[in-house]
């Protein structure tokens, strides 16, 4: 099983670690020929207008865009999410991979200050508390009808998944907890 | 999990990104397509600091508010060395960071900002582990390698880059008991020196700052260790700030790529012209206690 982590820019070690920790073998991905070998693919949290630029620059965007569509297992954290989605309601500087049927609000919660950490149940998950960690993230205003909701905190959806494509508004990889990313290890098989 | 553990967070966030400084929204917004993880709101850049002298202080929160209003990554904005309200100021308008900064004239010359005392984050400037380690214990969430800002030229970032890893790797290799003597010498908390010693690296992320200027020069930063730039006048100061960005932007994801360092390297117009150390007259990276 080997999982690659798109590295353009963001937290990209972190989801590395706990990947390995999940018991999965890790794999930068920073050019197209790096998707080749991978069984799923995790966009990590940092800047979705820096990811995306960077994607549509080198003409990644398009291959990844393309595997993504042919069934490759994805999962967005924070800024992969926004990537994801197909439509952004509050933004319009991100051009992303569009492939998932959500209308996330970026910076939904406002600046660095907003930013919060809780524990959270999510039973499609795990049976154990999870916690989770939210920096200037977004969340999920709508859902398509193939979109399963995963996890909703205050009101607002954190997670969801739409068949190969798992998103979350939080980041699994800034815990100790591999909970996460077993489950997306276990999408992938 | 803290406050600061969630500053440290957004640092980490930062990764492998170009922070830009910006003096009006039109450059924030040039910044922002470039492909900037986060922009610095300043009235001034460094080059034209050290023109035009006089006292540099916090900028204008209205001029910062007009950039938080036009771009959606973070807002960054610098503080004098040691002035808590000038901090205080930043910190009621919402800023996602604050620079206390060795580029404007400093307020203490003793103190820095007690930082602990912050929600919001806060970066810091370092020529050495003793330095940098002394900031994280203040409160800072984020370090920079200091460099010499407004200058175009690389040569102080690389010596202060070299000076951590060096200092970072001496901590490493050195016994238990040793590491007291070390705190000493570094002027640095034990326990971080046992975190050093433990994991190889600062507590938090650290970026390279202080006179990049070109796509190679990111990436030399990046070679060293660093874990992404600040890049301040090099990309406003230089003839075409949009394609120079960028390719700074691409510089530091590539930065092990010397064929599409190349490539990015072409054509860029005109760097900024700089100037060679001997006939720099106010040292910035010396401001700091």
């Amino acid at each position: 099983m080997k999982i690659g982590i798109l590295a353009l820019q963001g937290g990209v070690i972190e989801h590395l670690r706990l990947v390995e920790a999940a018991g999965a073998e890790a794999k930068i991905v920073r050019y197209s020929q790096d998707l080749e070998d991978i069984d799923g693919i995790i966009l990590p949290g940092g800047e979705s207008t820096t990811i995306s630029r960077i994607l549509n620059r080198t003409n990644m965007m398009e291959d990844l865009r393309n595997r993504i569509i042919a069934g490759l297992p994805v999962w967005g954290t924070c800024a992969g999410m926004i990537l994801l989605a197909k439509n952004l309601s509050n933004d319009d500087k991100v051009d992303g991979i569009k492939t998932m049927d959500i209308t996330v609000r970026r910076n939904a919660y406002g600046t660095q200050i907003d930013s919060f950490n809780t524990l959270v149940n999510v039973p499609e998950v795990s049976e154990n508390e999870i916690p989770l960690v939210f920096i200037r993230a977004p969340f999920i205003e709508e859902t398509g009808k193939n979109v399963k909701v995963i996890c909703e905190v205050n009101g607002h959806i954190v997670a969801a998944r739409q068949d190969n494509m798992l998103v979350s508004s939080f980041h699994p990889e800034l815990t100790s907890n591999t909970d996460f990313h077993k489950y997306f290890i276990n999408m992938c098989k | 999990m803290s406050k600061k553990e969630l500053n440290k967070n957004l640092a980490q966030m930062l990764k492998g990104g170009v922070i830009m400084d910006v003096v009006d929204a039109e450059q924030a917004k040039i910044a922002e397509e470039a492909g900037a993880c986060a922009v610095m709101a300043l009235e001034r850049v460094p080059a034209d600091i050290r023109i035009d002298g006089g006292v540099a202080r916090m900028s204008d929160p209205k001029m910062i508010k007009s950039i938080q209003e036009a771009v959606s990554i973070p807002v960054m904005a610098k503080v004098r060395i040691g002035h808590f309200v000038e901090a205080q100021i930043l910190e009621s308008i919402g800023i996602d960071y604050i620079d206390e900064s060795e580029v404007l004239t400093p307020a203490d010359m003793v103190n820095h900002v007690d930082k602990t005392k912050f929600e919001v984050p806060f970066v810091c400037g370092c020529r050495n582990l003793g330095e940098a380690l002394r900031r994280v214990a203040e409160g800072a969430s984020m370090i920079r390698t200091k460099g010499e800002a407004g200058t175009g030229n690389v040569v102080e970032a690389v010596t202060h880059q070299r000076q951590l890893m060096a200092d970072i790797r001496k901590v490493q290799n050195a016994t238990s008991e040793e590491l007291f003597t070390l705190a000493k010498e570094f002027g640095a908390p034990i326990e971080l020196i046992q975190y050093v010693h433990e994991n190889g690296k600062l507590p938090v992320v650290n970026f390279a700052a202080g006179g990049i200027a070109t796509p190679a020069d990111a990436a030399l930063m990046m070679q060293l260790g660093s874990e992404g730039v600040f890049v301040g006048s090099g990309i406003f100061k230089s003839g075409n700030p949009a394609k120079r960005a960028r390719a700074i932007v691409l510089a530091t994801t590539y930065y092990n790529d010397p064929a599409k360092l190349a490539e990015l390297s072409e054509n860029l117009g005109d760097a900024m012209s700089g100037i060679e150390m001997n006939d720099v007259d106010t040292k910035y990276a010396e401001r700091g206690w």
